[in-house]
């Protein structure tokens, strides 16, 4: 494994503003003589080679919303769920309420009175409500008396915090914004003092958001104590008392909300840091490459994932698509990239050089997309761009492996020269080690992407799609990585470039879009704009950011 | 990053189930009395000591290739073909079909007749389970199980209903012509001054199966198909990347299983008993399963377990001859080898990483 | 037709339906708790031979259905540790444990017995004899009911009851009780259960069990009441049958008695009458033998209402990240 931590901790010395341990505010609202009903010393944990935490401290004062934002990877979701026993910290303590807990398990948790919404709900889709909510905390053997009870229990919660929801209801039959509530009661069921919420808002209407934050609001007057986990600023600043704000493992501030802004939010969540310098001219912009209007992108269980994508893309330019993943960049790469979801609709017209492309069948399949000249390093290069258990030179074709040229005969493929192309193509590339024999899997990050970049640039396309190029590698690739895709943009391709690390969107675009929940927040020249700006306009924030900007 | 060298997947593993499984059935053996190495001696003379006994092994082996080959082709594209069984039970009537209803003027003419007919009857039976597979998502293992049995009632209503000969009591058709007669190996054997026993049922069919080996070998490391075959298999996303069509991909695949279980009828039907009888397959389909397991993947592999499986057919037959131990012997190491490759994979592999990771560390401190 | 030879059929419907009903309910409680079990066939044979062994060596046709349970526990255990502790394919595991009961049993048989693989005939003392219920001779004389009562009703061994009260019994439990409703949350959602707090684990393994106590009583029902005595592969793909009913029935436990009760009666006529003659159609043996499994097919299409198996069913339960 590489060090994907390399850039990072190149910049970490006079980086952090503020201590890792923040001791409670001893002003608030007169809490200063009450226990925190949650502190964390020193937790880690490790998955393997990556650190997901790296010795967190954290203390949250009961009855308040306390905020935890970061982007994504940077550790929040493992932290919760290590609170909530999903998994065990590799280091680290956990007090509730003074009390040292020794949290081995979900069940422990429970007892010790800690609810959790997951992002993706742990409901039973073909149960109802109340099943749902009494599944592993029935009373006694048989259900009948369980049920009675919750639904008795569920009344009360419902008048109690506004938590309507139908207790005969199957899950499948309700909106995800119900099923959320359904999450929230399972946990007040059992009691739960403290409520974690992981990205709880990902899957909502602003509608629905708005209503679960009252709800959140009302849980908290009733003096429970509620942990959000987001990467949207808006809702930091709306509904927390205070925040803690994580990046790459690590706890690098907690603020009280009042006294911070989105500002300097973003750029904590962000970091500054070193940017990657990029030998570029200034682009020339030729004729329009790809011109989409009005995509929409409609997933397997009905939700719209684009909401209307406009973009026109030039020869000879970088766009790059900002955003925090899941907002809908996947989903307009892998449709321009011929990637159709198997159920679900794409509608919209999007046009190649004038040609339009087709959204269905096999005409809009990623053959299809390569014989007019689009290539594509998808975003998940162990999933889609590489197969890790074919050899370097199996894969050296991947998706033109129907060319002519790869063909002998008709019926067999021409191995030996798919053999020499892979050895001079990872030779220029500069792979390491330079071995066609080896599978894909053992290479590391940073090769197996120069392996997928080799095989697209090389065929020099009229449009490259790049997902994520420099996830998961390290320095000296990135910077080569980065070249190559200079060096194709200034033999006139265009280039849609999407990426979570700004940094990376900033030094190599000509242009920068910002997504967010499926629609594009608006356009930005990157001289003109910085972390800050892209930061609000990423976490859903037009007007307070155009505003800034001004 | 690989977590064993490539040689411990394929031969380390594999040996390893098979000396578990050989250290249970020595174990049931002991357990109903009798020695264990005296039956592997009778069982290796009476397979291996005489070409009369290598002309059994390779008869049996013969139609182990054919099922081992088609589980092995559907495990590349990661589908389980359980219904081997019922589709060389299909094959094998299109194999009577060509032999019964054409006049061939020579055998190697009818050969190649029943080659084509068997394998397209079996690729038919496979068909619609494919089909539901790929458009329906109807679990393949449960439709190809079925598939079988719905094979085994359109084969006993063909034999007693249409096919048996008036005046006959049994279920099966009337014997090929004399002039169809596929060579045995005493024949073939025989111009080169070779001694070969004259009973035993191997045939040219064995060199049919070997071009088979060498025709799925080229298939899938050779051809674009099997390079589509493969990257399917391995990631549905990736084909999906690459625009590999997962339909198209599932439905092939399964015709060309399905018509290499099919095959397996021109040695059990037409060298073997030269007339199409009930139950003609005797489980070959299923003892496919266990071959492919062990073949790892590869024809080569398939061609050796299914040489050892053949050795343990006609071995195992000897030893129920001469000793109390029945047939069934057989099955229960076939079970162990399909338990031990297959489903307890991780507990042989496990262990197995465990050591490979100590023995690197060691290295590299 | 006359009454009598549709009672016949009918009552030869209920003898047959019952190896299909409780193997059903066996794979039932397996699958619902999402472990695929294609290995109901070989835990049944396992616990005919068993249990035919056991009684025929006692006397005691009760020790022997001890001995099939038991023996069909073996195998379940085998089934939980390849697929729910080692992960591995469940599927493969079914198929595995079929073959090893196909041998296994004529191994023993033939090692003990010496009679090429069967268990000697059992006498009438070591097997599940009819049970009369109560005035079955009284009420014979009355038309039509009275030989409904009497000769369909009464007259069926212990294990017929066992079996028919199974059904709601194992709806009870299933929609009735704790242990339900977490049974069939493991099989839909175990990420959901696992969160809960409870034991995916312990749950997968119970479910298991289960499935091994039904099948022992299914496969000593074939041996000890259905026919006296063990012979080489007597379930004659029954498991698969019950497998078929299952999807049939769409994983639950009504439905099951009546797709159970429907390929016993396709059995049973097709024991009884040899080629269906309905005038100018021929309906031939071998269809009727076939149809559970078209039948299966058909519905697995999804193109008469779907079958669609408990979510989280085949997978192993790994923790995601």
């Amino acid at each position: 494994m590489q060090d994907r931590n390399g850039p990072e901790s190149a910049t970490r010395p006079g980086d952090s503003p503020a201590p890792a341990v923040q001791p409670p505010k001893a002003a608030e609202r007169g809490m200063s003589s009450a226990q925190p009903a949650i502190e964390l010393k020193g937790i880690s944990k490790a998955f393997g080679p990556v650190q997901a935490n790296k010795d967190i401290s954290i203390s949250v004062a009961p009855g308040t919303i306390h905020g935890i934002i970061g982007e994504n990877g940077a550790g929040k979701s493992t932290l919760m769920s290590i609170l909530y026993g999903f998994y065990r910290a590799d280091r680290g303590e956990i007090f509730i309420n003074g009390q040292k807990a020794d949290i081995t398990d979900s069940q422990a948790a429970i007892a010790a009175g800690i609810g959790m919404v997951f992002q993706h709900f742990k409901l039973v889709e073909n149960f109802t409500v109340l099943e749902n909510v009494i599944l592993g905390a029935e009373d006694g053997r048989l259900l009948r008396p369980s049920l009675a009870k919750a639904r008795r229990e569920l009344k009360a919660l419902a008048s109690e915090y506004g938590l309507d929801v139908d207790p005969d209801a199957v899950i499948h039959d309700i909106g995800v914004g119900f099923q959320q509530r359904v999450e929230i009661l399972k946990a007040l069921y059992r009691q739960a003092d403290i409520l974690i919420l992981d990205e709880p808002t990902g899957v909502l209407t602003p509608a629905e958001a708005d209503q679960l934050f009252r709800i959140l609001h009302r849980l908290k007057d009733e003096g429970k104590t509620i942990i959000l986990i987001t990467h949207k600023l808006r809702e930091i600043m709306e509904a927390t008392d205070t925040v803690s704000v994580m990046r790459r493992g690590e706890m690098v501030a907690t603020r009280k909300t009042s006294d911070t802004g989105p500002e300097e939010l973003a750029e904590l969540m962000v970091g500054r840091k070193v940017l990657l310098r990029v030998d570029k001219t200034p682009a020339k912009p030729g004729a329009d490459v790809l011109q989409i209007e009005d995509l929409k992108v409609t997933d397997e269980s009905g939700v719209l994932r684009l909401k209307g994508i406009d973009l026109t893309l030039k020869a000879g330019e970088i766009l790059g698509l900002a955003g925090v993943a899941g907002n809908g960049q996947s989903e307009l790469l892998e449709v321009l990239g011929g990637m159709l979801p198997a159920v679900g609709t794409v509608t919209g017209r999007v046009r190649m050089k004038g040609e339009v492309l087709p959204l269905s069948g096999a005409a809009g399949d990623g053959k299809a997309r390569r014989a007019a000249h689009i290539g594509h390093v998808p975003e998940d290069r162990q999933r889609a761009g590489l197969v890790m258990d074919f050899f370097a030179w199996e894969n050296i074709a991947f998706g033109y492996h129907a060319d002519a040229g790869y063909q002998r005969s008709g019926l067999f493929m021409d191995n030996q020269g798919l053999r020499r192309e892979a050895a001079d193509k990872m030779d220029r590339y500069d792979v390491r080690p330079p071995d066609p024999w080896l599978k894909a899997k053992s290479f590391s990050g940073g090769n197996q992407q120069k392996i997928v970049l080799a095989r697209e640039i090389e065929r020099k396309p009229s449009l490259l799609l790049v997902g994520q190029p420099t996830r998961g590698v390290d320095i000296g690739a990135i910077e080569f990585i980065h070249r190559e895709i200079v060096a194709l943009r200034d033999a006139g391709a265009a280039i849609l470039l999407v990426s979570v690390e700004l940094d990376e969107i900033l030094s190599l675009s000509d242009r920068i879009a910002v997504m967010f929940d499926g629609k594009i927040m608006g356009e930005r020249l990157p001289g003109e704009t910085d972390e800050k700006e892209l930061g609000l306009l990423m976490a859903g924030m037009n007007n307070a950011a155009s505003g800034e900007a001004a | 990053m690989e977590k064993m060298p490539a040689w411990a997947d394929v031969v380390l593993i594999p040996l390893i189930s098979l000396i578990l499984a050989a250290a249970i059935s020595a174990l049931v053996i002991l357990f109903i009395g009798e020695s264990p190495a005296e039956a592997l001696n009778l069982m290796v003379t009476g397979a291996l000591g005489s070409t009369y006994g290598w002309g059994y092994t390779l008869y049996y082996a013969t139609n182990f290739i054919f099922t081992g080959l088609a589980v092995t082709v559907a495990f590349h594209a990661r589908l389980f073909n359980i219904g081997g069984e019922g589709q060389a039970m299909i094959g094998g009537l299109g194999v009577a079909v060509a032999c019964l209803y054409v006049p061939w003027p020579h055998w190697s003419l009818a050969l190649v007749a029943a080659c084509i007919s068997g394998a397209v009857f079996g690729a038919a039976w496979a068909a619609i389970p494919a089909w539901l597979q790929a458009k329906r998502g109807s679990h393949i293992v449960i439709t190809t199980i079925m598939f079988n049995f719905i094979a085994a009632a359109v084969l006993n209503y063909l034999l007693v209903n249409v096919m048996r000969p008036t005046g006959s009591m049994d279920p099966a058709t009337e014997r090929f012509a004399e002039t169809i007669h596929l060579p045995t190996l005493h024949e073939l054997l025989a111009p080169f001054s070779i001694a070969f026993s004259k009973a035993p049922p191997a045939n040219v069919s064995f060199l049919v199966a070997i071009l088979a080996c060498v025709a799925v070998w080229a298939l899938i490391w050779r051809t674009r198909l099997g390079y589509e075959i493969r990257a399917f298999g391995h990631t549905e996303t990736g084909a999906v990347y690459a625009g590999i069509s997962p339909v198209k991909i599932i439905v092939v695949t399964m015709l060309i299983s399905g018509g290499l279980a099919g095959l397996m009828g021109i040695n059990n039907v037409m060298g073997e008993a030269e007339r199409l009888v009930l139950n003609a397959t005797e489980g070959a389909g299923f003892i496919g399963i266990a071959v492919a397991l062990m073949g790892r993947g590869h024809p080569a592999g398939v061609f050796l377990s299914a040489i050892l499986f053949g050795f343990l057919y006609q071995g195992g037959a000897e030893l129920a001859l001469w000793t109390s131990i029945p047939r069934e012997l057989i099955v229960v190491i076939q079970a162990l080898v399909i338990l031990f490759t297959g489903a307890l994979d991780n507990m042989v592999r496990m262990p197995l990483q465990q050591v490979f990771a100590a023995l690197r560390r060691k290295e590299s401190t | 037709m006359d009454l009598a030879s549709i009672l016949q059929i009918l009552e030869s419907t209920i003898r047959l339906s019952t190896p299909l009903l409780l193997a059903c309910l066996a794979g039932l409680f397996s699958e619902r708790a999402g472990i695929f079990d294609i290995g109901l066939e070989g835990k049944m044979l396992a616990a005919a031979f068993f249990s035919a062994a056991v009684a025929s060596m006692t006397g005691s046709v009760w020790l022997g259905l001890l001995a099939g349970i038991a023996a069909s526990l073996v195998l379940s255990g085998l089934h939980g540790l390849a697929s729910i502790t080692f992960r591995g394919d469940q599927l493969i595991s079914g198929v595995a444990i079929n073959f090893l009961a196909a041998g296994m049993t004529v191994l023993i048989a033939q090692d003990w017995f010496r009679q090429g693989g069967r268990t000697p005939s059992l006498p009438s003392d070591a097997r599940f004899n009819p049970i009369t219920l109560p005035f079955a001779d009284r009420v014979a004389d009355v038309p039509v009911l009275g030989p409904v009562y009497s000769d369909l009703m009464s007259g069926n061994s212990i294990l017929v009851y066992v079996a028919f009260l199974a059904v709601p019994a194992t709806w009870w439990v299933l929609y009735r009780t704790r242990f339900g409703l977490r049974l069939r949350a493991v099989g839909e959602n175990p990420a959901a259960v696992d969160t809960a707090g409870v034991s995916v684990v312990a749950l997968r393994y119970a479910a298991v069990g289960i499935c091994g106590v039904l099948c022992g009583i299914a496969g000593a029902y074939l041996a000890t009441s259905l026919q006296a005595g063990f012979v080489k592969d007597m379930t004659a793909g029954r498991g698969y049958i019950a497998l078929a009913a299952l999807i049939f029935a769409k994983w639950r436990p009504w439905y099951a008695l009546w797709s159970c009760l429907l390929f016993g009666v396709l059995q049973a006529v097709a024991l009884r009458y040899q080629n269906i003659d309905l005038g100018s159609l021929v309906i031939p043996v071998q269809f009727m033998d076939a149809l559970p499994y078209i039948l299966t097919v058909v519905i697995l299409a999804g193109f008469v209402g779907k079958a669609i198996p408990p979510r989280a069913g085949g997978q192993p339960y790994v923790k995601e990240r």
